[in-house]
């Protein structure tokens, strides 16, 4: 376990490198940061000016380690548009985004896992089809037309739900909704199959042939096989939902962090869009570290290096 | 002595998309109190299928028992386990009768350890705690002949060898001090030498818990030490069953004495030789209302291409169903 756990957190440390240089490339990928960064009708003293204060006259090589070293201290530069240091701006929407992800990833485990081990033991019966259609709208409806839709009904028809923002606990029902749905029709599909798959292993049978109960069978014997291949989808999932989504915090007017993505990229403010990528990259790779050590702790098999 | 399990008429069959397959036909057979009772035929002769129908261990669908009984006699007296529902048929399997599953790689839940696997079993049956579970779980993989069992209860099947993971299987089995043993080809996925090993636990657990035992096997070689009695099962039916003495001797069916015949003989000079019988099985999708050997018997005349031949005896708890045996034998 000590071995595979450094080896996994050895292979993330690299792969945060290799984000790092990505961000910074990024910017500097066609060319000239400062026309990137610039009105299109700025002149060319105030291009100039801009590229001194930047430091985009020096070296790349300099400009990159001089970037590094200010990453490493938590200082991700200004915003342009804020004028005032990007990383506490991301930080700041983090709390709405974390809220928006973790009930969103709840709504998609606790309908999706369920329903797909449902459809799994009974396959072709009423929940296996409803299951099958929730799996393909979710992962076929444009979510922002849903989100419109969606508004419509339960916030300005019924009222159920405030129509934007977050300022309620309930606020949080409908965006998340939205935005769990592809996730639970992923999980859905994914449980459903490796259901089947699993119940029909030989050693399902075996519990069986010790006059197991059947609900111990199902929760002892098949639900910890069907996690394996559950647990690395849903860390996946997880991150792209903090990422955030532009488009339902849009609809939504939900300040977090996708909100805070499409503001930036509309301003040209790269320096934001940078700590913007960088932040939520490190997070994902936290994500996928995490994931990588449930997955041990499930599995002996990896936990033992076999 | 009296019978433990009475087997009446069961037929079971696959209803597949390709067509109904009809796995088991109108099987009948007894197994006596501490008997060990060796079902021999080659594969796909419905030797698994006929078994796990009795223990309901079947997928339904596709599979489904179209009919016969199964009368074992259990703690609670008499009952048919074919009509037994899920609760009850659940006390009886594990509890009063033991599986042993051909492939011990496959059979074993990867990611429980060995000793969870065994003591669930123990719960659930014995109704005892967690902690006595342990202790006798520990008891258990000692008598199946596992070295350091205390230590051995927290390991993983992957961490085990196969003739281990084998032993812990029949550990499972016996774990209730069942009735009955079923064990379906327990020693085909091992190699030789673990085979005997495995064969000599049988033999000694056997002696020391009383129990019935089914030993199904492609192996007419492994069953003369083992068994007492031996049913001949081809294209899902019983052609001829006997004490094992009887049948290596006096073997009545043109199929018996041609896979006592494809044995390999070790005190001969043609020991390298392997005669196999030649022909296949016929197609399981078709329902034969003649002698289903009849297409590779050397022997087959008229009567075996229009009538069923029934088990019919032929001598001390000899039966064998096949019209040219019964000709000859008069
Ligand atoms: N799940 C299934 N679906 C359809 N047909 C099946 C299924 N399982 C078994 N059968 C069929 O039932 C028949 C009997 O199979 P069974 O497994 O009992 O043979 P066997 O005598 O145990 O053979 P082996 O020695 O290979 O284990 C075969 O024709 C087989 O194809
Ligand atoms: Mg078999």
């Amino acid at each position: 376990m000590l071995k595979y756990s450094f080896r996994k957190v050895g292979q993330s440390l690299l792969l945060a490198m290799g984000v790092l240089i990505l961000a910074f490339a990024m910017v500097r990928m066609t060319g000239d940061p400062a026309s990137l960064m610039m009105s299109r009708n700025a002149s060319a003293e105030e291009r100039e000016a801009f590229r001194e204060v930047m430091g985009f006259n020096r070296p790349v090589l300099v400009q990159f380690g001089d970037w590094i070293t200010h990453v490493f201290m938590g200082d991700f530069g200004d915003s342009l548009h804020f004028r005032e240091p990007a990383l506490p701006l991301v930080l700041q929407r983090l709390p709405a985004t974390i809220r928006l992800a973790a009930t969103g990833l709840a709504f998609a485990i606790l309908i999706g896992i369920p329903l797909g081990l449902i459809a799994g033991f009974r396959a072709n019966s009423l929940v296996d089809f409803f299951g099958r259609l929730i799996a393909l709208l979710g992962q076929s409806i444009p979510n922002f037309w849903l989100g419109l839709i969606l508004i419509l009904i339960f916030a300005q028809r019924l009222g159920w739900f405030p129509v934007f923002g977050a300022d309620k606990p309930e606020s949080v029902v409908l965006p998340a909704f939205v935005l769990s749905l592809p996730v639970m029709g992923e999980l859905l599909r994914l449980t459903r199959s490796a259901a089947l798959e699993v119940r029909n292993e030989d050693f399902v049978r075996t519990a069986f042939s010790k006059g197991l109960h059947r609900y111990a069978i199902y929760i002892q014997h098949v639900l910890p096989n069907v996690a394996i291949s559950l647990v690395s989808v849903i860390g996946v999932e997880f991150g792209y939902m903090l990422g955030g989504s532009i488009y339902i915090e849009t609809v939504f007017a939900w300040p977090g962090m996708g909100q805070l993505v499409g503001q930036a990229l509309g301003w040209r403010d790269f320096p934001l869009v940078q700590t913007i990528v960088v932040f939520t990259s490190l997070v994902v790779l936290g994500l996928n570290l995490l994931t990588d050590l449930i997955y041990a702790l499930i599995d002996p098999r990896i936990r033992h290096g076999k | 002595m009296a019978s433990i399990l009475k087997v009446k008429n069961l037929v079971t069959k696959f209803h597949t998309v390709d067509g109904v397959v009809n796995a088991v036909n109108d099987v009948s057979f007894l197994l006596e109190d501490g008997e060990t009772l060796a079902i021999v035929g080659e594969s796909g002769s419905g030797k698994s299928v006929s078994m796990m129908s009795i223990m309901g261990l079947l997928p339904m669908p596709p599979a489904k028992v179209e009919g016969g009984q199964a009368l074992f006699n259990s703690k609670d007296g008499p009952v048919d386990l074919i009509q037994l529902p899920y609760e009850a048929m659940s006390d009886i399997r594990g509890g009063q009768i033991g599986f042993v599953f051909q492939d011990p790689g496959t059979s074993l839940n990867p990611i429980l350890t060995i000793g969870k696997q065994i003591s669930e079993t123990l719960i659930r049956h014995l109704g005892i705690s967690g902690r006595e579970a342990k202790d006798k779980t520990v008891s258990l993989l000692a008598e199946v002949g596992i070295p350091d069992p205390t230590l051995r209860f927290d390991a993983f099947p992957f961490q085990l060898s196969g003739g281990m993971r084998q032993r812990v299987m029949i550990a499972i089995a016996v774990a209730c001090a069942p009735r009955i043993v079923i064990a379906d080809e327990p020693t085909t996925a091992l190699d030789v030498t673990i085979q005997a090993q495995i064969v000599n636990l049988f033999k000694e657990l056997r002696v020391k818990m009383g129990v019935s035992t089914i030993w199904i096997t492609h192996d007419l070689g492994l069953v003369a030490g083992l068994a007492d009695r031996v049913l001949v099962m081809y294209a899902g039916q019983i052609l001829e069953s006997a004490q094992v003495d009887e049948l290596y001797e006096n073997p009545k069916h043109p199929y018996t004495i041609g896979l006592l015949g494809a044995l390999p003989r070790l005190d001969t000079q043609e020991s390298k030789r392997l005669v196999s019988i030649d022909g296949t099985p016929p197609d399981s999708t078709i329902l034969i209302h003649h002698c289903p050997f009849a297409w590779r018997c050397a022997h087959a005349f008229e009567r075996c291409w229009n009538e069923k031949p029934a088990l019919t005896t032929v001598g001390e708890k000899h039966t064998v169903a096949c019209f040219y045996a019964m000709e000859e034998g008069r």
